[in-house]
């Protein structure tokens, strides 16, 4: 159960110097994504914060975002685990089973009240489809979700699942999945996207919540900012050679070997949003596009549904994608406009609900 | 706890120059304006290199570029610190690491001494009081004390 300790005394008790409280909160200024200056103002409202109580409920999920955000580095998430957030209820992550853990959920909800944090993993079936694809100790995922977020300051949905329908909703939808932002309209949600999302990422909009007390500034997706505010394609470090029009055509040839632009092997960089460029995966080692791999959009709306990963922006056909491409062939000519244009295209695209064949996109190439 | 170091994999690279993306050297620029601000402002300046779309190799060029300067230390506190001056007086490297050596920031710091190498104030006073203490305890015991027992 939350506690009534303030960080800094847990920290201090827990033998942690103040030295090591300055890393951990430059560390934490990092991984908020705010600039090192922030590192003393971090301090002082950490120094005063309470742990908060937080609820993680897994529906229509894989366990991959638990999976990310458990890989996430020592000692931030362990002390945000165990010393700085209270997390009351997690599924994968707690002893308790069966009805104990039920009572757990409740018992935080109710101690809490008005304070604590939901965090959701997974889409759910909505209120008019078959309950009895997801359920949890006898209770539908949607009355679950209703009833827990009944007392919450705010909602955190990670993952594209919980935050756009993900996987469960793409085409053909058969469990009438919806996403967690489609049925909470009365509390604030935060959109924590990516299949998984960035594991610090997840800490740290927890940490900002912590930090602050506040919620972070959103996209129009309801995704914070400080994380998704810039593409992919903006920040990749491929981008030089983007812009000077060398792209990689194959997997293996000298252009894939020399590190040039995956655009023409199927990168969504351009229409996607976050952290991976800089923050990276496996604790910084590399991430996808730096692995030789295409970003596959992962974190957008409806991305399954979006065309086939290793085609050049396989967004449905038309104009726009034929200019799509030709502006990927000249590079330096469009540059970020790219950019902002295929978001418009993957949207139209996710409204029309297009279909695309094979030969389709053959003939956009 | 196993690390990505203890997986035994071999990186077969083809024979080639190392990488270069580029991104090492506005860096180095904007380490240059935050020097000049310390020099002429006494304004100090902290850079997360963290935030930086780095390909590989842009970190070790940059790191090669900054050189190694006269001073290292490293603070053990949840797990260590490096900190080492580069070949620029006043242009510091940090790198932070948690208790399982894995890296967790890593930045610059444009100082006279980085912040983190300064004892904190309340710490001071924390280790005045501990001083006190220990004189208290060496006067009250002196067989405790190697000095005052040779002086017998
Ligand atoms: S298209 Fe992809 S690989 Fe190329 S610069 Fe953009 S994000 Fe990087
Ligand atoms: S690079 Fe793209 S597909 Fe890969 S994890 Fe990042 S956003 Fe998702």
């Amino acid at each position: 159960m939350a506690t009534s300790k303030t960080l800094g005394e847990s920290l201090r008790q827990h033998g942690v110097s103040r030295r090591g409280f300055l890393k951990f909160c430059a560390a934490t200024a990092s991984m908020m994504a705010l600039p090192p200056t922030m590192a003393p103002a971090i301090a002082k409202a950490l120094e005063q914060a309470r742990r908060p109580s937080v609820i993680w409920l897994s529906f229509q999920e894989c366990t991959g975002c638990t999976e990310s955000l458990t890989r996430s580095f020592s000692p931030t998430v362990e002390n945000l685990i165990f010393d700085v957030i209270s997390l009351d209820y997690h599924h994968t992550l707690q002893a308790a089973a069966g009805d104990a853990a039920e009572h757990a959920r409740e018992q935080a909800m109710t101690l809490n009240a008005g304070e604590y944090l939901v965090v959701v993993d997974g889409s759910l079936p909505g209120p008019r489809a078959n309950p009895g694809y997801s359920t949890i100790a006898g209770i539908s995922n949607y009355e679950m979700l209703m009833e827990t977020i009944e007392g919450a300051a705010a909602v955190v949905a990670v993952g594209t699942c919980a935050a756009f329908g993900g996987l469960p909703k793409a085409n053909p939808n058969p469990t009438g999945a919806v996403s967690v932002q489609d049925l909470v309209k009365h509390k604030p949600v935060i959109n924590v996207s990516g299949c998984p999302p960035v594991p610090m990422v997840i800490t740290g909009v927890l940490a900002q919540f912590l930090t602050f007390g506040t919620l972070p500034e959103l996209d129009e997706h309801g995704r914070p900012r400080a994380f998704f505010g810039q593409s992919i394609h903006d920040r990749c470090y491929r981008r030089p050679f983007y812009d000077k029009g060398r792209f990689a055509e194959t997997f293996d040839d000298e252009g894939a070997k020399a590190g040039w632009c995956l655009y023409r092997l199927g990168c969504k960089g351009p229409m996607t949003y976050n952290a991976c460029a800089t923050m990276k995966w496996n604790g910084g080692t590399s991430w996808p596009i730096e692995a030789g791999y295409p970003c596959l959009g992962c974190s957008e709306p409806d991305f399954w549904d979006a065309g086939r990963f290793y085609k050049s922006l396989s967004v449905p056909t038309g104009a726009p994608g034929d200019l799509l491409v030709t502006a990927g062939a000249v590079g330096a000519a469009v540059g970020v406009g790219a950019g902002l244009m295929s978001r418009q295209q993957s949207k139209h695209a996710v409204e029309r609900h297009d279909t695309v064949t094979a030969d389709q996109l053959e003939e956009t190439l | 706890m196993a690390t990505f170091a203890d997986i035994p994999i071999r990186i077969e690279q083809p024979d080639a120059e190392p990488q270069q993306f580029g991104h090492a050297v506005p860096i180095l620029n904007e380490i240059r304006h935050a020097l000049a601000r310390l020099a002429e402002q006494g304004e100090t300046t902290r850079i997360d290199l963290g935030a930086m779309p780095f390909g590989p190799g842009d970190e070790a060029r940059l790191m090669a570029l900054l050189g190694q300067g006269e001073v290292a230390a490293q603070v053990d506190a949840l797990g260590p610190t490096r900190i080492w001056e580069t070949r620029f007086a006043g242009v510091w490297v940090l790198d932070y690491a948690n208790v399982d050596g894995e890296r967790i920031a890593l930045q610059i710091e444009v100082d006279e001494v980085p912040q983190m190498l300064r004892a904190p104030r309340a710490d001071m006073t924390d280790s005045l009081a501990a001083l006190d203490a220990a004189l208290v305890s060496a006067a009250a015991d002196p067989a405790a004390d190697p000095a005052a027992k040779s002086r017998h």
